[in-house]
């Protein structure tokens, strides 16, 4: 709703650029003079609108115990630009701070205006805002409604898709305790003869402690982003026998590659992460399709599409010893129809070529890049590497922002679930009625079913129903 | 052919159960000419199942309809004979009034009042046939331009009986109830009637379909009825009503409505019982699949509870009188459909009724009803200008989910009719908003039931404050008096009153007051500290009617009163949190979106929001966020779509 204060992080996120964070609403300069101190330590004086200022960005003080930050220290060295609404790009009041220090500063310094009142602005938001104020012009609506379609699309595949497999099931359990416990205050409120809640408030805030030390543990590494698997999404695709296996064990050979592979992570089979010159890969194997040598060649390659098009950077190998095929023939038509990041290598280069460079750049866009190699004999890797390395510097490759936006957005739900949570415990610690218990309840779940994409709707009424005897 | 009767009514209402006589007395009394139809005069208001009104959500109901003006709560407060608060160690939202009713007497007193009520006409019959015209262009929504899914507009022009006779309304209102090509089941045997043997109306379905109107089948069912000489009762669980006494009318007073009380009874099932079932269960035409229509979940028979809880080896039965003119009692908990033979051994195996004689079976009913997403919040059918619907035809259950239907049905035929502007009840105004909001809204697949959970705002929306919340906008219709609405007004001058004076009296840190704290476990205050009577209200183990020991200024003031002060200042904090959502919720519901917008054209919108919009046709940006499969960035791209055209904002 116009009316909150929203922040994000307005630009990419590559490794060395300079990262503005954009704050908007009634509540952005309240926000600056909060968070941002001038170099002698003084309040920024901010009547004068469009005026740049130089200081720094100061933590602030976390929610009691689901957070380690401290307040008050020195986050960052930044820029920070005040407009006055209307003059801005919303409409509304706003900040921008230019932060300097990569991609886990702005997380920080976006982190910080947040917990100084902001929310977490919605794909699009921005967008919108300065459509629904009038600043952008009728004809534009198509293109805003476009921004928000694409944002909320890649958001939505990020949320669940970047979210470990280990955090999902350990928030689906807490979101089960919840529903259940509800459940059963609002079935015996609803049917206070058949159903008896005396000694229930015991169990409730066994179960609420439970999970408050759950989402505390998660709020914690959320912190240091061991949520969700970071990095950006590589998927290796070829037919079957053009060498993507080698490559990927040329990739993860002893001296060059980090395998990551943190305690009490279930570690998907067909994923590795690596760090190439400092750049996180994380790799989607499609190498591991093991069945090709059978007839359902067919099944492989849809496999190796599906994974291709949730991939921020496609490595297509092709197998020059022999020429392009139907197989190739789809995988080039997909590369150029997704308009996707791709290197095309031309592997086994050692021995006859029967594809040529220019048989697939014409093919292919323009810029894409095509390298021959040989991943048995480790040619041209190093160039690979440093190709890689130079899109990411360069910016043309950049982790998937979505990917930040989704993780503030879900360290939010748990801090909120955790909030709602306390709530309950306050109640019933103070021996408040259980109908009052069952509203929080409900909000910690709706909170953690945000992160898992899921709706809530009828789960409580259908909870009732399938789990107790309800009625006459 | 003028050989059949041609009469001109204002309102035509179809069925004279709880919903019929809600929306019949409403019309009559906003002074619109009204004929109400009943396949049995006897029928009028009829009890079929349970012989209570209230209970959990359902008193809350009642509460609200009294507040607007309606006669449920006027009619049982006259004719129970027992009264019981539900939930009262819990917080004042879910106190639930529950009374039991002498059916007898319900239906009689409700049957008087239609009966004289100026303007009202009932008549048996049974009508066959709606009869509607096209929609003159002048009377699109809002005058604006003509799109594609307002093409095959229609309006109500009157109903036609089986005998032919042929009655023009300008309204028509269907509180056809479970009338519906009804079927009644039992074992093997079925019979096309309605409830209790009455005779089922057979022909406007197929009116219906006509029409274009989505039709379904539901099912639901009632228990048997035993012979109070045959039960014996010392061997049960004696439930006593309350001995304080509550009204569900706010016209009403304690006092008005004493009376001696009859018990209800408990006795449980056992594992003779389920065995009895289980293995009978094969002739259950539930199971056999001769029963196509959708049961409730929270209303099992018994046979469906022991199959789905195989674990609880014994279930609650209560044992509730029909009334003080029978010996019929009514075995709640115990809904079937299983053979004749079959109740009559399952029945004997219960502790009372080792020689217990059925007066009537049990038995499953299933109806035809409506998807009542077709209809507006008005319950307006969209199709259909001036054809309304309300009660167990719109997919609900329950007499009190009906009445409220019929009583909101009625005003908006009676203020469209007048030329006025309608009222809808939203989330935050009562639980009636909460249940016409989810009939119109979500499609259901088995009869809705109000429940509290289903109240997002439930602390706000209380029995206790259902005047507070509503008795203005009864007043603004024109069915509560002036004589009721300002001992409102003056109900609501006391309490701001007091609450201003709780609030501002300080009680010091004195003998008198720690002395009154410590003899009810409530901390003492430091020396030279006083606190307001506001924040000794707050603390748990402390009340406003406590605090009269205290309290040397406290002027006699009426329980309704002193009820809402302890209320309002002890949850005050939970009340506010909850006033914030509503404001929020208030915002979007602000946001109207044009009757007639053709949703398929908005290409920004996903295929499944656009098809979910276009049947449901939301009429605010609130309403759409709660269609299931509508997302949130489709609402962002719908209200850009708003802006884009210049419409729906509240600017």
């Amino acid at each position: 709703m116009i009316g909150q204060t929203i922040a994000a992080i307005a630009t990419g996120l590559t490794e060395s650029g300079i990262g503005i964070i954009r704050i908007s609403g009634p509540e952005s300069y309240e926000i600056a003079k909060k968070i941002f101190r001038k170099k002698n330590g003084s309040v920024p004086e901010l009547s004068e609108s469009h005026k740049v200022h130089y200081g720094f960005i100061l933590s602030q003080a976390a929610e009691e115990h689901v957070s380690r930050e401290t307040s008050g220290q020195i986050l960052d060295e930044v820029l920070m630009l005040n407009m006055k609404g209307p003059r801005s790009y919303t409409g509304e009041d706003t900040i921008e701070i230019d932060c300097h220090g990569g991609i886990l500063m702005m997380k920080r310094v976006l982190d910080t205006v947040l917990r100084a009142g902001a929310r977490l602005a919605e794909p699009g938001e921005f967008t919108k805002r300065a459509f629904l104020n009038g600043r952008l012009d009728l004809s534009q609506a198509e293109a805003v409604i476009d921004v928000i379609n694409a944002k909320n699309d890649r958001a939505l595949k990020a949320s669940v898709a970047q979210l470990k497999g280990s955090v999902s099931e350990k928030i689906r359990k807490c979101r089960e305790t919840l529903l259940e416990d509800t459940a059963y205050i609002e079935a015996a409120l609803d049917d206070p003869e058949h159903i008896e809640l005396t000694g229930f408030s015991e169990k409730l805030l066994r179960d609420v402690e439970q999970t408050e030390q759950t989402l505390g543990r998660l709020i914690s590494s959320s912190e240091d982003g061991r949520l969700m698997k970071e990095g950006i999404n590589t998927a290796i695709v070829g037919k079957p026998n053009a060498g993507k296996s080698s490559l990927l064990n040329v990739l993860l050979g002893e001296e060059r590659a980090i395998v990551t592979d943190i305690a009490g992570t279930t570690r998907d089979t067909l994923e590795e992460t690596i760090n190439l010159r400092g750049v996180t890969l994380n790799m989607v194997d499609t190498a591991g399709i093991r069945n090709t040598e059978d007839t359902v060649e067919k099944i492989g390659v849809e496999r190796a599409l599906k994974a291709a098009r949730n991939a921020d950077l496609v490595i297509y190998v092709a197998d020059a010893s022999v020429p392009l095929d139907d197989s190739d023939r789809r995988i080039i038509a997909f590369l150029s129809q997704e308009e996707k990041k791709t290197i095309v290598l031309l592997n086994k280069n050692d021995l006859a070529g029967m594809v040529s460079e220019r048989e697939i750049r014409e093919l292919l866009p323009e810029d894409t890049c095509i390298l021959s190699i040989s991943a048995k004999h480790e040619v041209g890797i190093e160039e690979l590497e440093q190709r890689i390395e130079e899109m990411f510097y360069t910016g043309s490759l950049s982790y998937n922002d979505e990917l930040y936006i989704t993780s503030a957005r879900q360290k939010e739900a748990l801090v909120k679930a955790a909030a709602a949570l306390r709530q309950v415990r306050e109640s019933v610690e103070q021996g408040m009625s259980e109908d009052f218990y069952s509203i929080d309840l409900m909000n910690a779940y709706t909170e953690l079913g945000y992160i898992l994409g899921e709706e809530v709707d009828e789960d409580l009424v259908n909870e009732i129903f399938s789990k107790f005897c309800m009625g006459k | 052919m003028n050989h059949y009767i041609e009469e001109y009514y204002d309102v035509i209402v179809v069925g004279a159960g709880h919903a019929g006589c809600e929306a019949a007395l409403a019309c009559a009394r906003l002074g619109l000419k009204t004929l109400v139809f009943t396949v049995s005069v006897d029928s009028i208001a009829l009890m079929p199942c349970n012989p209570n009104i209230g209970g959990t959500s359902k008193g809350h109901l009642v509460c609200e309809l009294d507040a607007l003006g309606g006669e449920m709560g006027k009619c049982i407060d006259d004719t129970f004979i027992q009264s019981k608060m539900l939930n009262k160690s819990k917080g004042p939202a879910v106190h639930s009034l529950r009374a039991q009713a002498d059916k007898m007497a319900y239906i009689g007193r409700m049957r008087k009042t239609l009966e004289n009520t100026e303007n009202l006409r009932i008549k048996q019959g049974e009508v066959a046939e709606l009869v509607t015209e096209p929609c003159p262009e002048q009377e699109r929504a809002d005058g604006q331009p003509e799109q594609k899914a307002g093409q095959d507009k229609k309006k109500i022009a009157g109903v036609k009986t089986t005998s032919g006779a042929f009655y023009h309304a300008k309204k028509v209102i269907l509180c056809t109830g479970v009338y519906l090509n009804a079927r009644c089941i039992y074992g093997e045997v079925s019979e096309h009637t309605g409830p209790n043997g009455l005779r089922a109306a057979n022909q406007l379905t197929a009116s219906l379909m006509a029409q274009g109107i989505p039709v379904r089948r539901f099912k639901t069912g009632t228990p048997a009825r035993v012979d109070r000489r045959s039960i014996d009762f010392s061997k049960m669980e004696e439930q006593k009503g309350d001995e304080e006494l509550r009204p569900f009318s706010f016209s009403n007073e304690p006092w008005d409505i004493q009376r001696e009380q009859v018990s209800c009874w408990l006795t449980y099932t056992n594992e003779k019982t389920h065995e009895i079932i289980r293995s009978n269960i094969g002739r259950s035409p539930l199971f056999s699949g001769d029963i196509v229509g959708t049961g409730p979940r929270y209303c099992p028979s018994i046979e469906d509870k022991v199959v789905k809880f195989p674990e609880k080896d014994r279930h609650q039965i209560f044992v509730e009188p029909e009334g003080l003119y029978t010996n019929e009692m009514y075995l709640s908990g115990m809904s079937s459909s299983l053979p004749e033979d079959v109740q009559h051994a399952m029945i004997r195996t219960m502790p009372g009724f080792e020689h217990a004689e059925i007066v009537r079976n049990a038995y499953a009913i299933e109806y035809d009803c409506i998807d009542a997403t077709c209809l507006r919040p008005t319950l307006e059918f969209k199709e259909i200008s001036g054809l309304y619907a309300a009660g167990q035809i719109n997919g609900s259950s329950g007499y009190e989910e009906a009445a409220v239907q019929g009583f909101m049905a009625g005003v908006n035929a009676a203020l469209s009719a007048c030329g006025r502007e309608e009222v809808v009840l939203d989330r935050s105004d009562g639980y009636i908003g909460v249940l016409i909001d989810d009939l119109v809204t979500k499609e259901s697949h088995e009869p809705y039931r109000m429940m509290t959970s289903r109240a997002e705002y439930r602390l706000l929306l209380r029995q206790d404050n259902a005047d507070l919340r509503l008795r203005e906008t009864g007043y603004r219709i024109g069915l509560v008096s002036r004589q009721e609405y300002e001992a409102f007004l003056e109900k609501k001058r006391m309490i701001a009153e007091e609450i201003e004076r709780m609030e501002k009296t300080i009680a010091g840190s004195n003998e008198k007051v720690n002395a009154f704290l410590e003899k009810h476990g409530s901390a003492t205050l430091p020396d030279s500290r006083g606190v307001s009577f506001a924040e000794l209200i707050k603390r748990p183990e402390l009340s406003y009617e406590l605090l009269s020991e205290i309290d040397s200024q406290r002027k006699p003031l009426p329980w309704r009163v002193c009820e809402q002060v302890n209320i309002e200042i002890k949850y005050e904090g939970y009340i506010r949190r909850q006033m914030q959502q509503v404001e929020h919720f208030k915002k979007l519901e602000k946001k109207k979106l044009p009757k007639d917008l053709d949703y398929e054209a908005l290409s920004g919108l996903r295929l499944e929001a656009r098809q979910k919009l276009n049947k449901i046709r939301p009429e605010n940006i609130g309403q759409a966020g709660r269609i299931s499969g509508v997302s949130p960035a489709d609402i962002s791209v719908l209200m850009i779509y708003l802006e884009q055209m210049g419409k729906g904002t509240d600017k």
